[in-house]
């Protein structure tokens, strides 16, 4: 027995002691052939329900069958680089050499932890395709039913048009809508305080209404208020001719379609959280800043316009985005006083073949576009830190 | 009569008075330096001029016309009287010339070209006329305060007011920001300005004022206070600074 290893069990005397990893090392080997083992049962499964779907399973379904297993046999190439290097810690120490010792225990803990992190994942996607495929694919075909998705994708990406047209006309009413009333509340002076208060319960309001409520109450009340018979028709008056027209010839150019109080509900909802976010971006720029400017002779306005907004908005470019995806994530809920979307399309085909594919596809519409505004975002935010920040 | 006068100014911050009574005056073509220890009310001094804070007593004159208190339109007053700050405050989203022509386009309604074109005279009398097209953080602190002392007076101001200007700078970039002072000072640019650089003051200041606990404790020609101070708080202030090897 060395002296070092003897120090060790008195008390570990000295702290640049290497723990021992054989433990960990053999504990990575193991949990490779338990993934192995689950690699094979996921093909088991997927066998089955192929069989069961009456899926010819030829040569080419064993192949992947076979590189399945053997991609999750790999992690046996980790764990054995664990073992060997706590094999070389175990002889480094027992001659006393400490720093060799140290250098190969680490090692194999880094080649064990590489065991545990890629196997962890594979077990994962082997349980979601096993998940998919369990049943005799039961979940599969209730999500994901190829033929149904293959017939209907054209008719719920129409319905989803709506969904963009409101999306991107509330979209825009929100940016400039939230503006007007981030400034609203920043009105400075006594002067302002009724404005700001105006401000303050227009946010709590509608950021405290679920969306769902203000769609339902806006859709559905202005239209039996009367409100919009009373202000609409005059002002369309201006530019068509009733003269001699039935109520209902006039009603065709009168009626508001329910799209566009969808807009009007989301606009309302939407403006008052993109307010608080202009808020936070305006409040956050140094006030160095505004004395800079008003020194300089320009007005509140002027300096609002042109030095605090702009960079205001460089900073808040994130989180309007946030609030961007929310609205078109919350453009689903239109359904409610009757508007046909994505998703209410989708539903009706749903329930008519007893299969939720059909919703498959919304969902993963909705996913889709977020996808791009995210990484234009990010793009956005890049280029334009690299044109004002130094160079370093 | 003076070009700027102030009389008895009082300014609170809450409970804090920071200014007591500040008299003093500034003739046209002078350039009057500020000293006194951190905290004595020399930005606050500057600031209230400029209207960027409001006085609680007393008033400001300039060219005998009142621009203290209300009813003054502050931003009238701001193409008068120039103001540059410790801290620069260029505005980062705006390159340097975006930054000095803001002002002239906006406020005094020159058309984009006159402004670029005034704007590219002062920048080569400061040497930065290749960086016009760069943005505020791509400069050197001392360039940066170059640009700022530009754009100051792009709007043509009588009076410049310059808050401690070379105080955030690395000592080897003062020089190029105090040559340019320099040459105002020469062109008979009305200044007053706060500083720390008592050498600098001592060369350029027609008079020195030394500010203490909010008031003017003593003021004079540089060589009498520098020289021959006669207060005993000015005597152990000007020991600090010559014990820190600043004059």
């Amino acid at each position: 027995m060395s002296d070092i290893a003897a120090k060790e069990r008195v008390g570990g005397a000295l702290p640049t002691l290497p723990a021992r990893t054989d433990g960990l090392s053999l504990a990575a080997l193991l949990f490779a052939g338990f993934c192995v083992l689950c690699a094979w049962g996921a093909t088991r499964t997927v066998a089955s329900a192929l069989d069961h779907l009456q899926i010819e399973r030829g040569a080419g379904w064993s192949i992947v069958f076979f590189l399945v297993i053997a991609a999750t046999a790999i992690l046996f190439w980790p764990a054995a680089r664990s073992w060997s290097f706590s094999s070389r810690a175990r002889q480094a120490l027992s001659t006393n050499n400490i720093v060799e010792a140290r250098i190969d225990a680490a090692a194999a803990r880094e080649w064990s932890y590489l065991t545990f992190g890629w196997g962890a994942t594979s077990l994962v996607l082997l349980a979601f395709a096993s998940f998919i495929m369990a049943n005799n694919a039961g979940v599969g075909k209730t999500f994901f039913y190829l033929p149904l998705i293959a017939e209907k994708w054209d008719l719920v990406l129409r319905a989803f048009w709506n969904n963009i047209k409101i999306f991107v006309i509330a979209e825009i009413l929100v940016l400039i809508w939230g503006l007007v009333v981030a400034i609203a509340r920043l009105m400075p002076g006594p002067a302002g305080r009724p404005v700001r208060l105006l401000a303050i319960a227009y946010c709590d309001i509608f950021r405290g209404l679920p969306a769902i409520l203000t769609l339902y109450l806006v859709g559905f009340g202005l239209p039996i208020s009367g409100l919009p018979d009373l202000i609409v028709p005059p002002i369309v008056g201006l530019f068509v001719n009733f003269d001699g027209m039935t109520a209902a010839e006039i009603k065709q150019f009168t009626r508001i379609p329910l799209t566009w109080y969808c807009i009007l509900a989301l606009t309302l909802t939407y403006g008052a959280y993109v307010a608080e976010v202009y808020r936070a971006g305006i409040d956050s720029i140094h006030p160095s800043q505004w004395a800079a400017s008003r020194s300089l002779g320009l007005s509140y306005l002027q300096t609002l316009r042109y030095v605090i907004v702009p960079q205001a908005v460089r900073r808040i470019m994130a989180p309007l985005l946030n609030d961007f995806i929310g609205l078109q994530k919350d453009t689903a809920l239109v359904q409610v006083i009757g508007v046909v979307d994505g998703f209410n399309q989708a539903r009706m085909i749903a329930s008519n073949a007893f299969n939720l594919s059909a919703v498959t596809i919304i969902a993963i519409i909705f996913v889709l576009i977020t996808i791009p505004q995210a990484r234009f975002v990010d793009r956005l935010v890049e280029r334009d830190q690299a044109r004002m920040r130094a160079a370093s | 009569m003076a070009f700027l006068e102030i009389k008895d100014v009082h300014k609170r911050f809450g409970y804090l008075e920071v200014l007591r009574g500040v008299d003093m005056s500034v003739n046209e073509h002078q350039v009057v330096c500020l000293i006194g220890p951190s905290g004595c009310g020399k930005s606050t001094l500057l600031r209230c001029i400029n209207g960027l804070e409001p006085i609680q007593g007393g008033e400001i004159k300039l060219e005998g016309d009142r621009v203290s208190g209300p009813g003054v339109d502050v931003n009238r007053l701001r193409r008068e009287v120039g103001i540059v700050f410790q801290s620069f405050n260029l505005f980062p989203h705006m390159s340097v010339i975006e930054n000095v022509t803001l002002s002239p386009t906006k406020v005094l309604g020159f058309s984009k070209a006159e402004a670029r074109e005034k704007a590219m005279a002062l920048l080569s009398r400061i040497g930065l006329e290749a960086k016009a097209n760069e943005y505020p953080d791509r400069l050197s602190g001392g360039q940066q305060q170059r640009v700022a002392i530009v754009r100051a007076l792009a709007v043509e101001p009588k009076l410049m007011l310059l808050d401690e200007i070379t105080s955030a700078l690395d000592p080897e970039l003062v020089s190029e920001v105090l040559n340019i002072v320099r040459d105002l000072a020469g062109q008979g640019m009305t200044m007053l300005l706060a500083t720390h650089e008592m050498g600098f003051a001592r060369e350029v200041a027609s008079k020195v004022c030394f500010l203490y606990d909010g008031v003017v404790h003593e003021e004079g020609p540089p060589e009498k206070i520098f020289g021959n101070p006669e207060h005993e708080r000015t005597r152990a202030f000007l020991k600090r600074i010559i014990e820190a090897g600043r004059l």
